[in-house]
């Protein structure tokens, strides 16, 4: 008894230890495999082959992609709510570029990118150099997008363009986890593009938050704005950068998510920021600012998603049921967040 | 010793205030200067000068005896002027060796191993207690106070402008501190050093600067310059032009066998004020007087429920009872003026009649509102009653001069009828027929029965207006004076403390 009281105590000390956002990580984390192997316990079939796995990372590429967005101006201390509505605007700007115009796949690409750019710098400029509410900016950017996605053409529609179909249909097979499906043969399991692009993203954003001086200048921004001026921070510069990167990142998620469903409409995206707010939050980002992870916001998607998987295979399959259930799980990891902070004092 | 800084004849105005006026300073290498003053002396605009968050009128800025122009505190921090503020300005969510070394270069990537070691080895050299890896908020202030003191030395600064450090630390902390910038000036660093500890001074620095008013006052070492004359110097009070006041005709002394009406007993709040025993008699005027941040408004904040009561009792009329919130004291029949009446008094945007009726509304419960016509009575009647000069009850409040502003605090306090009347500075920042009206007003409750406890920082009003004194020093009460003890030389004495006995 003793013995575990004392390895008990051991663990709290190395937990306390540890600065906020790795603290959080590991709570996201730990979260996941939990809900994921409780899922494989309990529900059993739908989660034990690892293309179910996968099929989360192919269904949610686009949202993690916003997410790291997200995290980036929570982490600076901003937030970004037109991300949903660029995702709308670069599916049917690059649909109509596609099929009306007979464009290129690469200029699609580009197109997107074009799109999150500009969105990026004017709402940057506007947070950083005017001295704006975020919220605000991105709230007019967000009904922007939207109005702007209704212009270029009212009517949702699917893209025949065959390059691009070809693309869409891409599978990048992953090898060794594969299985035997009903007949008794083997399928490979598979990843589309899109989810390559995410991963690639979250790896170059982990890299750029922990290891560049422009990333631990998000972090002091967010941390305490004032101070971060005092210590010789560029501080407008910094906020302009975060909402310039999201801004790009909506662009990219924009694409991947175009990718995914291989159409364009004005209903594409929508709620993309919320869903990419809540999982930022259950990843362990905080809104107050200075504190959050990018690989915890990877499983901030994965715990969100998964979650909805479960309540769907639990037999609870209304719009409400998971409402509530992601509602609970917000305000549980806004709980420990708010614990973890309190425990300094 | 080498002169590292100097300041020549700085003139700073501000619109309708002249902040600085031509002051000079000096500071030598490997010397802790303090630099005092009373509130508006001009310490914090001498120092914003210095580190450019303000640009001088007019003057000199020498370094190294060089002329500088420091334009920004970015500036001030590469030619080695580096300023530790009361409020820590690092990162609380970053760890202790990065707000050591970020925004210092324009590097792309962070080296992570180089700057742990480098910051761990700072810390051990100047024995501060902390980790490098340690994220920042979960080290004490003084601690963190430290590092940013850690991060001026290893920016290689000349000069080290410490304001305010000590105020929110305990004495082992400040003790630290001090062990700290010993150290410090014995590596040649030039500290000047912000406070309003008297004791702190006398502990630490070499020599005292003393402003007042914005003017310079005189530069002295410390051990030509006794505490009791300090204090005059910041007062401007010299210490024989006091026996005027016997000649004045006072307000006769209330007798002491007069029932005692509130009494505390080791009372203590989170403020850092030391357990106090205090009591009021029925109509009598009674102060808190000592240097600013001696803890006069805490004390009476911690009466009135203000600030949260970690200690002690209060009694009524020698009953216990208790008073956790400002609603519990109102209800026993105390009032309180705070301090700063645009933070905590008035309501800027409401009217006259709105802000005089809003303590009693809030006694009555919101539920229950006031008819228009008894909101107006009550209104109409203080206005008459204190003159406030305002154009109708129906002005907004923050149009008003701030003389007139005051009264109407004081209106809506006296709605309530209170037994007790706690005035916290009621006479700052307005105009003296004014202060005369409100000196007035006090004597006058207090000879209907209210008692009144009255603050100010100038002691001619709190010796015209009150029969006792309770005087107070670093927080701790050290005295109290009442009767024929009741003079400037007293008062200064008294709060200069120990050394001035000696002297005698």
């Amino acid at each position: 008894m003793e013995k575990t009281a004392k390895q008990k105590s051991g663990l709290l000390s190395k937990l306390s230890g540890m600065t906020d956002s790795n603290l959080l990580l590991t709570i996201t984390v730990v979260v996941f495999i939990l809900m994921y192997i409780g899922a494989m316990v309990f529900l059993g079939k739908g989660f034990l082959k690892p293309q179910a796995f996968f099929n989360i990372l192919n269904e949610n590429a686009a949202l993690i992609i916003l997410s790291c967005g997200l995290s980036l101006v929570m982490i600076t201390g901003g937030i970004d709510i037109s991300v949903g509505g660029v995702t709308a605007l670069v599916t049917m700007s690059c649909a109509v570029y596609l099929d009306y115009h007979n464009g290129s796949v690469a200029g699609a690409m580009l197109l997107a990118l074009g799109i999150g750019l500009a969105f990026g710098l004017v709402q940057g400029y506007l947070v950083a150099y005017l001295d704006i509410q975020p919220f605000i900016v991105t709230l007019a950017g967000m009904f922007f997008a939207k109005g702007m996605t209704t212009i270029i053409n009212s009517d949702p529609f699917n893209v025949a363009n065959e390059k691009f179909v070809a693309l869409k249909n891409t599978r990048v097979n992953v090898p060794g986890m594969g299985s035997y499906n009903k007949k008794g043969i083997y399928v490979n399991a598979y990843v589309e593009i899109g989810v390559i692009i995410a991963i690639l993203i979250v790896i170059l954003m982990f890299m750029i938050l922990r290891w560049t001086k422009l990333g631990r200048s998000f972090y002091a921004v967010g941390g305490n704005r004032q101070s971060a001026l005092m210590l010789g921070i560029n501080v407008k510069r910094t906020r302009f950068l975060s909402q310039l990167f999201c801004g790009i990142l909506a662009g990219i998620g924009g694409f991947v998510y175009f990718l995914h469903v291989g159409s364009g409409a004005a209903t594409n995206g929508a709620g993309a920021e919320m869903n990419a707010i809540a999982s930022s939050i259950i990843g362990g980002t905080m809104l107050t600012g200075g504190v959050g992870n990018i690989i915890g916001t990877l499983f901030g998607v994965l715990s969100l998603s998964t979650i909805k998987n479960i309540v769907a295979s639990a037999g609870l399959d209304q719009a409400w049921w998971t409402g509530i259930t992601v509602a609970a799980m917000l305000c549980i990891f806004l709980v420990v967040q708010s614990i973890v902070v309190a425990r300094k004092k | 010793m080498k002169k590292i800084l100097e300041l020549k004849n700085i003139h700073k105005s501000f619109p309708g205030v002249l902040a600085l006026q031509g002051v000079d300073f000096s500071l030598n290498e490997g010397e802790i200067h303090a630099l005092m003053g009373e509130n508006g002396a001009g310490k914090s605009t001498l120092i914003k000068v210095l580190t450019g968050v303000y640009t001088k009128d007019e003057g000199q800025i020498m370094l190294d005896d060089e002329e500088v122009h420091i334009k920004s505190p970015q500036d001030a921090q590469r030619m080695g002027i580096s300023t530790v503020y009361q409020e820590i300005t690092l990162c609380p969510n970053l760890s202790v060796a990065e707000n050591m070394y970020i925004g210092r270069n324009e590097a792309l990537l962070q080296n992570w191993k180089k700057m742990n070691e480098g910051a761990e080895k700072i810390l051990q050299s100047l024995d501060i207690p902390a980790k490098a890896t340690q994220q920042l908020a979960s080290c004490s202030i003084a601690v963190q106070q430290m590092v940013a003191i850690a991060r001026a030395v290893d920016m290689e600064c000349k000069v080290l402008i410490l304001d305010e450090p000590t105020s929110s630390l305990d004495e082992q902390e400040v003790e630290k501190l001090f062990k700290l910038m010993r150290d410090l000036r014995s590596r040649g660093v030039g500290i000047i050093f912000v406070t309003h500890f008297l004791d702190q001074v006398y502990e630490v620095c070499d020599k005292i600067t003393v402003l007042r008013d914005g003017k310079l006052v005189g530069e002295y070492a410390i051990a030509d310059l006794p505490r009791v004359e300090l204090v005059s110097k910041m007062l401007g009070k010299e210490l024989d032009d006091l026996s005027d006041i016997k000649e004045k005709d006072k307000e006769e002394v209330k007798e002491d066998n007069s029932e005692i009406l509130f009494e505390t007993k080791g009372l203590a709040s989170d403020q850092g004020i030391k357990p106090f025993d205090f009591h009021i008699r029925k109509g009598e005027v009674n102060g808190f007087t000592g240097l600013l941040g001696s803890g006069r408004s805490e004390c009476v904040r911690a009466i009135f429920g203000a600030d949260k009561v970690i200690s002690g009792t209060v009694r009524k009329n020698g009953t216990e009872i208790k008073i956790n919130k400002p609603i519990d004291a109102m209800k026993n029949g105390i009032a309180y003026l705070p301090e700063d009446r645009k933070i905590d008094g008035i309501i800027g945007d409401l009217s006259v009649r709105e802000n005089i009726i809003l303590a009693l509304q809030v006694m009555k419960g919101f539920f229950k509102p006031f008819t228009k016509a008894e909101a107006n009575k009550f209104a109409d009647e203080y206005i008459k009653l204190l003159s406030i000069k305002t154009a109708s009850a129906d002005t907004p409040i923050k149009s008003l001069s701030g003389g007139n502003q005051q009264k109407c605090i004081i209106a809506r306090w006296l709605l309530t009828h209170p037994e007790y009347l706690i005035l916290d500075e009621p006479t700052r920042g307005i105009d003296v027929g004014t202060k005369v009206d409100i000196q007035k007003l006090v004597l006058k409750l207090a000879s209907e029965g209210m008692s009144i406890t009255f603050i100010s920082s100038e002691t001619d009003e709190m010796l015209r207006t009150c029969s006792r004194l309770i005087v107070m020093r670093d927080r701790k009460v050290v005295g109290e004076l009442s009767g024929d003890e009741l003079n400037q030389t007293m008062i200064m004495n008294t709060i200069a403390g120990g050394e001035s006995d000696a002297e005698k």
